[in-house]
């Protein structure tokens, strides 16, 4: 920052009149850059940042890509062909299970994180295991949800609405279950490597994915469960 | 030699304060601080999620009016998620997250809103379906 000696005061009233919103400034004011924050000075962010940040805009674009079969449901909604419409396919009692079901793991995989922050070993791993758990139930109750659609002969080549619903909640349960793999590839290497500095970026981008997951369900349930049932 | 010998900083992974954090993380260290987060996310989505099948059964609502109100909801609960469960805030060392979650719900948007408005369009020009297959040449 300046070293023009000016009092304290002038040189605050300087720094809020050229930079009102700190944009390009840190929050705590004229201190020695820090080493590894990527603010230019100091070279390359910490891996740490790199790596969450980086997840981020995976994650995004992940949203993007769902925001396309959100799309393709939208405008097929009223392609039933004659077949079954979104009230038929709907069982309300079940979808609120599922939502339960995850809204709970992303609880669980917070606390997971909490523990991991603790470097507790044991409860990373608890917490964990419960968030895999419900998200395995969630999987459950979707392919139950699916197979008892099946055995209705309402199947993806019925109709251009049922293709956009089958592709829209199939996509999601596909990230789910890989999210699982993930999740039990994640305690092994917990118990096997410890909280190194990689394990843990891991994990980060492990609690993104799954709130991501839970994020994306808010919408399917809002918009095709709960939308479908109502109207 | 390598990297986690010069720096133990680094080694911990412990964020400083002052740098820049992604989302889903942050400085702080104590459980406390993520568990009451994750506490007060549970409670607001619980609310939210239960209104939502609420509003559903309920005949209280004006019926065109649900729609919307289910909308408004669901964007309240993301907006639950991405604070207390992605820690996404309006600080300054979240500049670049937010800046990206802005960019990609503008793509959403134009590809949501894009898709409908062009679709709706398409289906209200389009000839009938019947008069469509008498021109088919059988």
């Amino acid at each position: 920052m300046s070293d023009t000696g000016l009092p304290a005061a002038i040189e605050a009233l300087r720094r809020v009149r050229e930079d009102p919103h700190r944009l390009g400034h840190r929050a705590h004011g004229a201190e020695a850059p820090v080493e590894g924050a990527g603010h230019g000075a100091t070279g390359p962010a910490n891996k740490r940042i790199v790596v969450g940040y980086g997840f981020w805009i995976f994650l995004l674009s992940d949203i993007v890509m769902f925001s396309c079969f959100f799309a393709a449901f939208a405008v097929q909604r009223d392609a039933t062909a004659g077949g079954p419409g979104p009230r038929d396919i709907v069982e309300l009692p079940r979808v609120a299970l599922e939502t339960g079901a995850l809204l709970l793991s992303s609880y669980t995989c917070g606390l997971s994180f909490a523990a991991t922050n603790a470097r507790n070993k044991l409860w990373t791993q608890i917490f964990l295991l419960i968030t895999g758990l419900l998200g395995l139930a969630f999987v459950g109750l979707e392919l139950q949800e699916f197979i008892s659609l099946a055995s209705r002969g309402i199947t993806p080549q019925r109709s251009g609405f049922l293709t956009s619903f089958f592709g829209l909640v199939g996509l999601h349960g596909l990230h789910v279950t890989v999210a699982g793999m993930w999740l039990a590839t994640m305690m092994a290497q917990v118990q096997l490597k410890g909280f190194r500095r990689e394990i843990i970026h891991r994990l980060i981008c492990f609690n993104l994915f799954w709130h991501a997951l839970d994020i994306v369900w808010i919408g399917i349930f809002t918009i095709v469960y709960l939308m479908g049932s109502g109207a | 030699m390598s990297e986690l010998e010069y720096d133990p900083r680094l080694y911990t992974g412990a964020l400083n304060h002052r740098e820049d954090h992604a989302p889903g993380d942050e400085p702080e260290e104590s459980a406390g601080h993520w568990v009451r987060n994750s506490n007060l996310g549970l409670g607001f989505s619980i609310v939210l999620t239960a209104a939502s099948f609420w509003a559903v059964g309920s005949h209280l609502i004006y019926g065109p009016a649900i729609p919307v109100a289910l909308i408004v909801l669901a964007i309240a609960q993301m907006g639950v998620h991405l604070v207390f469960f992605l820690h996404v805030t309006t600080g300054p060392d979240n500049t670049n997250n937010v800046l990206a979650l802005a960019f990609g719900v503008l793509v959403v948007f134009l590809i949501v809103a894009g898709s409908i408005w062009i679709m709706n369009h398409l289906t209200h020009n389009m000839m009938p379906v019947e008069q469509l297959m008498q021109m088919q040449p059988f």
